[in-house]
């Protein structure tokens, strides 16, 4: 052993970690096949007992592993090639702890420790079914020897550089030294990471043919849990790249932003249909594949961003691990496919759809346009190399494609999104429709009305014609929405405030209590209408680039900016352009802003740090771009970007939304007591 | 009269695709917008700003040339087609931001478009023929009180409980 213990500490565990789940999911799995079909077996019930315990124990492994990386990193131990490639002396604490996802071997292992860390919780709370968590305890436990099985053979976190120890590292890629940095991953992975649970939930379920939807009422709140994890990974992701990237967007349409947006389709699909199955025993069938599908799009969006199949600006280095992931895949798969065919008359739907026009069918079409959506993006991201196969030249598929496919689908959504809710279970009447759609189609003509009295005529847009006109259909839809919600909120209070005599106030509070799942979802489809709102913005960018040299003024929009310095800076990490400009609108000073770029010694690359005054109107995005090496004065470009914050405010809505859905229920709705129940057939039943 | 309302729709699609014709500044931010940067940053030509883009200055001069040249006085009266050739020859088609070409690039756009088409008729076909299996199941009136009018109560319960 070396004067540095922390490398060899770190393998070992890794190893012990690959061996803890490889007896899990062997041991386990005798046991589950010892005591199949009812058997009583005390002896493979201890087995599978300590199978357990060793799924437990492989989760202290992987967080050894884990801590051995971000130990190395703060040691500056650069005798580990991981650690020499992404970080360096001066790096401060937080971006040196960020080091552990920075690159391809440290984000297996967060993805190995965050994968042991669910299987340890899971394992804990076997009690909630001891024989389906043992299933699915086994399932994470051969996803598990997966990713140890490439960090310990494939991908080693802990290899050693050959020759003498570099006296310092080559530093984090600067892009990633940015806050967001420290949580966007993290986040994202858990994310990721969390759709093994409903799915070994899922298949574990079927495999033993498990009686009833319990199994879907125990992996709600992971579902949920992983799904808000996701989300708030994908719009980290989007507000990272927004202040950093200085492009003046915040979603490229990249592959590996693809790769993360395509399992949230399939899980917010999955989170839906589900309750079809929950209240109505049906979609049997196809919720299991949703979320089958959703884990194996997870894994096929690692795959594409480490194999290099597709050229993407995010992308890992490519390297030699893509053809583990596809074999991992089409073992994933194949193991579904056979389980499902097996147990395939265990997924009878209990009852059929009645009604074109139901809650049933809202969710039906719900997922059709998410899985439309996915499908979009997935044929997006695979298209170029289908093309390079097929014609011999390879094609990019950037925003104009996605955009064109996928923003009609988006409106759709969004009007599925305000309709659904109220819809009525199996069937719902003229007089119902009527009732519950007259205030939001007023809404939303009144919008309409009023965006084409304030100048949003798309017709005289010109080249934004498209973008105008689906901000016109987005804002009418989105007040149609918005309306219908309060109204839903409103009409309940109303009810509650009848029953106990509060106030208006006090009587939603109730009403949310009652029911945190359905108006907790009613605030997440708010949030979604809210960014909705902040995307439809977008039509209206503006844009302006301009060399300022001291006293020169740029205007854009309401906005005039007069440079009153530039000027430039060091320091140990970094050395620093910058400009200071004073941003007025009309006489009336608002702020300073100083956009800069910096460049970073140990890495030798550059970046440039967005100058961003935001409000609920509009953005205002300053970059410094460089200097004019003619004049030696520095380019500035300006974006006033509408909206932008309501995309942000949308996100927190949902992740409240979200939140309030996980609390349970205060009290338990009751029925009346003694009525005559007559239910003939296609007859309307509103929710409570 | 089907001949007719498809030579509404060719002059309405006319009529939207002239109003996409303006002056040269409004062509150069239009085909620009179609254009991916050469240096591989995924990032739309006039999007591009990365520090040191080696491509992306020069790029951008070709295209206020080529702007300028195909209209001749500058009023913009050439063609958009033209000038993206004239940067796919020198760039090759990833310059492209979009699949444009023709032939085989149309396979891009057809396939998300017949899949939604498939799906929206197949969710309906589906719905409906579940709804005619499902049939006319009417459910006696149950006795007050009784064990069934329970189990009833339950069940609508938990199928109308969002």
């Amino acid at each position: 052993m070396g004067s540095n213990p922390m490398p060899e500490f770190g393998s070992f565990t890794l190893l012990l970690a690959l061996v803890l789940s490889v007896y899990t999911l062997v041991m386990g799995s005798v046991a589950l096949w010892r005591t199949r079909g009812g058997r009583i077996d005390p002896g493979a019930s201890r087995l599978g007992e300590t199978a357990r315990r060793a799924g437990i124990s492989s989760c202290i492994a992987m967080f050894c592993a884990a801590f051995a990386l971000v130990w190395a990193a703060f040691t500056n131990d650069y005798s580990v090639s991981y650690i020499l490639h992404h970080t360096n002396r001066t790096l401060n604490a937080g971006y040196k702890f960020a080091a552990l996802w920075s690159g391809q071997e440290g984000s297996l292992v967060l993805w190995a420790w965050l994968l042991a860390a669910y299987g340890f919780v899971l394992r804990l709370r076997h009690r909630v079914d001891v024989r389906l968590t043992a299933f699915a305890s086994v399932i994470l436990a051969a996803i598990q020897v997966f990713f140890l099985s490439l960090l310990n053979f494939a991908a080693p976190p802990f290899a050693l550089q050959p020759g003498p120890v570099a006296q310092d590292g080559f530093g984090l890629n600067p892009l990633l030294q940015y806050p967001e940095m420290m949580i966007h991953p993290p986040m994202l992975y858990l994310g990721y990471v969390g759709f093994s649970v409903p799915f070994a939930f899922a298949l574990g379920a079927l495999m033993m043919r498990y009686p009833g939807e319990k199994w879907i009422h125990i992996t709600r709140r992971w579902t949920m849990v992983t799904w808000l994890f996701l989300t708030c990974g994908i719009f980290l992701g989007a507000h990272w790249a927004y202040s950093v990237l200085g492009w003046g967007g915040y979603w490229g349409w990249d592959p590996v932003e693809n790769a993360s947006l395509m399992p949230w389709l399939t899980g917010t699909a999955f989170l839906h249909s589900v309750m079809m199955q929950e209240k109505r025993g049906m979609m049997k069938s196809w919720n299991v594949w949703l979320i089958f599908s959703t884990f194996m799009l997870t894994i096929l969006g690692t795959l594409l961003t480490r194999s290099g199949i597709v050229s993407s600006v995010h992308a890992f280095a490519s390297s030699n691990i893509g053809n583990w992931f596809y074999t991992f895949i089409v073992i994933v798969f194949a193991v579904c496919l056979f389980t499902f065919f097996k147990q395939k008359d265990h997924l009878k739907s209990e009852n059929k759809l009645e009604s074109l026009v139901s809650r049933e069918s809202s969710f039906l079409f719900n997922n059709l346009i998410l899985l439309v959506a996915c499908f979009v993006v997935l044929w997006g991201t695979l298209f170029p190399i289908l093309s390079e196969y097929v014609q011999g030249t390879k094609v990019t598929m950037g925003a104009p494609f996605y955009n064109r496919v996928n923003l009609p689908i988006g409106l759709f959504l969004l009007f599925l999104t305000g309709i659904g809710p109220l819809l009525a279970w199996r069937s719902t009447s003229l007089r119902s429709i009527r009732r519950n759609f007259i205030l939001p189609s007023i809404a939303m003509g009144v919008t309409l009305i009023v965006c084409l009295v304030v100048g949003i005529r798309p017709w005289n847009a010109g080249d934004d014609l498209q973008a105008e006109l689906f901000s016109l259909i987005t804002f009418s839809l989105a007040a149609g929405v918005i309306t219908a919600i309060t109204a839903e909120f409103l009409r309940g209070a109303g009810v509650v405030k009848t029953q106990t005599g509060k106030n208006i106030f006090a009587s939603t509070v109730l009403l949310v209590r009652r029911n945190t799942r359905r108006y907790g979802g009613y605030v997440v489809h708010f949030g979604i209408v809210v960014m909705f709102i902040g995307i439809a913005g977008g039509a209206f960018n503006q844009s302006r680039e301009q060399e300022m040299g001291f006293g020169d003024v740029l205007t854009l929009g309401p906005y005039k900016l007069v440079c009153q310095s530039f000027t430039q800076d060091s320091n140990p990490n970094f050395d620093t352009e910058y400009a200071l400009l004073d941003v007025y609108q009309g006489n009336k000073k608002l702020t300073q802003l100083a956009p800069e770029k910096r460049h970073y010694t140990a890495s030798d690359t550059s970046s440039t740090m967005v100058a961003l005054r935001s409000t609920l109107a509009s953005d205002l995005y300053v970059i410094y771009e460089g200097k004019n090496p003619d004049t030696d004065k520095p380019i500035i470009k300006v974006f006033l970007n509408p909206l932008m914050n309501w995309i942000w405010i949308g996100v927190l809505t949902v992740v409240v939304g979200t939140l309030l859905a996980l609390v349970p229920n205060l009290t338990r709705v009751a029925l009346p007591a003694k009525v005559t129940v007559e239910v003939p057939a296609g007859v309307e039943v509103h929710h409570a | 009269m089907l001949k007719r309302w498809g030579m509404g729709l060719m002059v309405c699609l006319l009529a939207v695709g002239m109003l996409g014709a303006g002056d040269s500044t409004s062509r150069f931010n239009r085909i620009g917008h179609q254009m991916m940067c050469a240096c591989g940053c995924g990032q739309m030509l006039l999007e591009c700003n990365h520090v040191g883009c080696p491509d992306s200055d020069r790029m951008i001069g070709e295209l206020r040339a080529q702007v300028v040249n195909a209209s001749g006085d500058g009023s913009g009266g050439g063609s958009d087609t033209a000038i993206l050739n004239w940067f796919v020859a020198k760039y090759g088609a990833t310059i492209l931001a979009a699949p444009i070409r023709g032939g085989f690039d149309r396979v891009a756009w057809a396939i998300p478009l017949a899949i939604f088409v498939l799906a929206t008729l197949g969710t309906a076909v589906l719905i409906r023929v579940w709804k005619l299996r499902s049939g006319q199941r009417a459910v006696p009136a149950l006795p007050l009180g009784g064990a069934g009018a329970d189990a009833m109560r339950e069940r609508i319960r938990r199928e109308t409980e969002y």
